[in-house]
């Protein structure tokens, strides 16, 4: 490669491209022309993989004619469904998360910036199963499932169970995740997602830290407590041993730290270029005790305080 | 793969036959020849080439053509009001909220973004809508000033 020619903006190669109609076509598309295809969402990781990476797809099967894939609904039974296809955007601004889940709006308020957040879509983004996904720990901290559709029906697995590695989930090839749901929750419930990375936007976590529980109104009690660990994983990490041990407890400082320490150990962090192991593993203990107080004292107003707040 | 696509660009109808995989932003400037846009990172960081697409702001380096049939597209050179610059392409001349300028369109189409929605941003509101714009001259103050200065404009008349 000349100098000339390192300097000139990567391009997309040639594919062929299909924008079926239906879940079945779609799932028929991939099976029918074998390995080498990718499915399109918003395309904010998939064109960048083909520019940056040099990912080459044989053909793209684009999801966003299929009707019924977006939108953020809440049914009958109090549970609220979030279509594969719903943008970042939709998360962050929708009257019913921001009112019912301010953290789970606060988590897909890190991703990227307004334009990416306008493209990008929930699905697209658990599909993609980067360990350090924002939504992914708000999602599973609120016992989310995934609806998965293929060849051989539907089915549902929680999302704690969805990711496998970087990249890397229980879906086939053929397989399309459709619909988050979350089940119905009381009016208890507190939460808090805590991005940490040195760059206020544009930048990925270096540590995401969800949590939730539901705080008794007169005891203050904790109860169904879920710690959720992003970037410290091959998946996003639930700290078991950290929820355990703030399980039906009065929450204090001291508790919060110690709590945060265990999460700490539970963590698997790896070293690489934004940050050392050990680095994440203390942050990882800084950041969950902070969002643990937090989450009691109620929703951040304003992005300017959920800055504020974490340090 | 080639499709016949129809879309609406700045408001006129256009039809042709489309590289499926060419990026909207080549599509507007290389063949087109609308090139107000600009290509920055060529990644979805810098928000050079933000154009709306179907009335919301997105990064036009990250969009297939093949997605486009029945898009609706505006760009930079949609903003103008008539024979008029909007209030926000006025603001940016006068407080010098452009520098080399080649970030310029990006920004104002994402501040027209942010304005539509919010008609008295603070700073830190206009600083949010606009992390995804960089401007390597570092010229933000001055690009702030101007979208305040608009949303005054904006807010003292009438504009489409």
């Amino acid at each position: 490669m000349t100098q000339h020619s390192a300097l000139i903006m990567k391009r997309t190669e040639p594919f062929d491209f299909y924008q079926p109609a239906s879940l079945q076509e779609a799932s028929r598309l991939l099976r029918e022309n074998g390995p080498g295809g990718r499915f399109l969402a918003g395309g904010t990781d998939l064109v960048i993989a083909m520019k940056e990476k040099g990912l080459v797809p044989k053909y793209i099967v684009d999801l966003k004619r299929i009707a019924g894939l977006s939108g953020i609904r809440e049914q009958g039974d109090g549970s609220i469904t979030i279509g594969a296809l719903t943008s970042m955007r939709e998360i962050e601004t929708s009257p019913l998360i921001t009112k019912k889940y301010p953290f789970l709006s606060q988590s897909a308020a890190e991703v990227g910036s307004i334009q990416i957040r306008n493209r990008a879509t929930v699905g697209g983004n658990m599909a993609n199963a980067t360990p350090s996904a924002d939504v992914a720990p708000a999602l599973i901290a609120l016992d989310a499932t995934a609806k998965i559709v293929g060849a051989n029906g539907a089915r549902t697995v929680p999302l704690e169970e969805f990711f496998r590695g970087p990249g890397q989930t229980v879906m086939s090839t053929d397989e399309i995740l459709t619909e988050l749901t979350i089940s119905k929750t009381g009016p208890q419930l507190v939460g808090e997602y805590i991005k940490f990375s040195p760059r206020e936007m544009m930048d990925l976590a270096y540590v995401g830290v969800a949590v939730a529980y539901n705080l008794g109104a007169s005891d203050k009690k904790c109860e169904s407590v879920r710690i959720v660990l992003g970037a410290v994983a091959p998946t996003p990490l639930r700290a078991r041993r950290a929820e355990a041990a703030l399980e039906g407890q009065v929450l204090t400082e001291v508790l919060a730290e110690k709590v945060a320490q265990i999460a700490a150990e539970e963590a698997k962090p790896i070293s690489d270029v934004r940050s050392s192991a050990d680095y994440r593993r203390a942050m990882v203990r800084a950041m969950t005790k902070r969002a643990l107080l937090n989450a009691a004292v109620g929703p951040a107003q304003s992005w300017v305080e959920r800055r504020e707040r974490r340090y | 793969m080639n499709q016949r696509i129809r879309f609406t660009l700045n408001g006129r109808s256009v039809t042709r036959e489309v590289a499926t995989h060419r990026l909207l932003l080549d599509l507007l400037r290389d063949e087109i020849g609308v090139t107000g846009t600009k290509e920055g990172c060529g990644t979805g960081d810098c928000g050079a080439c933000t154009v709306f697409l179907n009335g919301k702001p997105v990064n036009s380096c990250l969009v297939l053509s093949g997605e486009l049939d029945g898009a609706e597209i505006v760009t930079i050179e949609g903003l103008k009001i008539g024979p008029e610059l909007h209030p926000i392409q006025k603001t940016f001349l006068q407080d010098g909220g452009a520098q080399c300028g080649y970030c310029t369109p990006g920004m104002l189409m994402m501040s027209k973004a942010l304005l539509d929605e919010n008609p008295n941003p603070s700073e830190e509101e206009i600083r949010f809508a606009l992390a995804g714009n960089l401007c390597r001259c570092t010229g933000y103050a001055k690009i702030v000033q101007a979208v305040q200065d608009a949303a005054a404009i904006m807010r003292s008349k009438t504009v489409p």
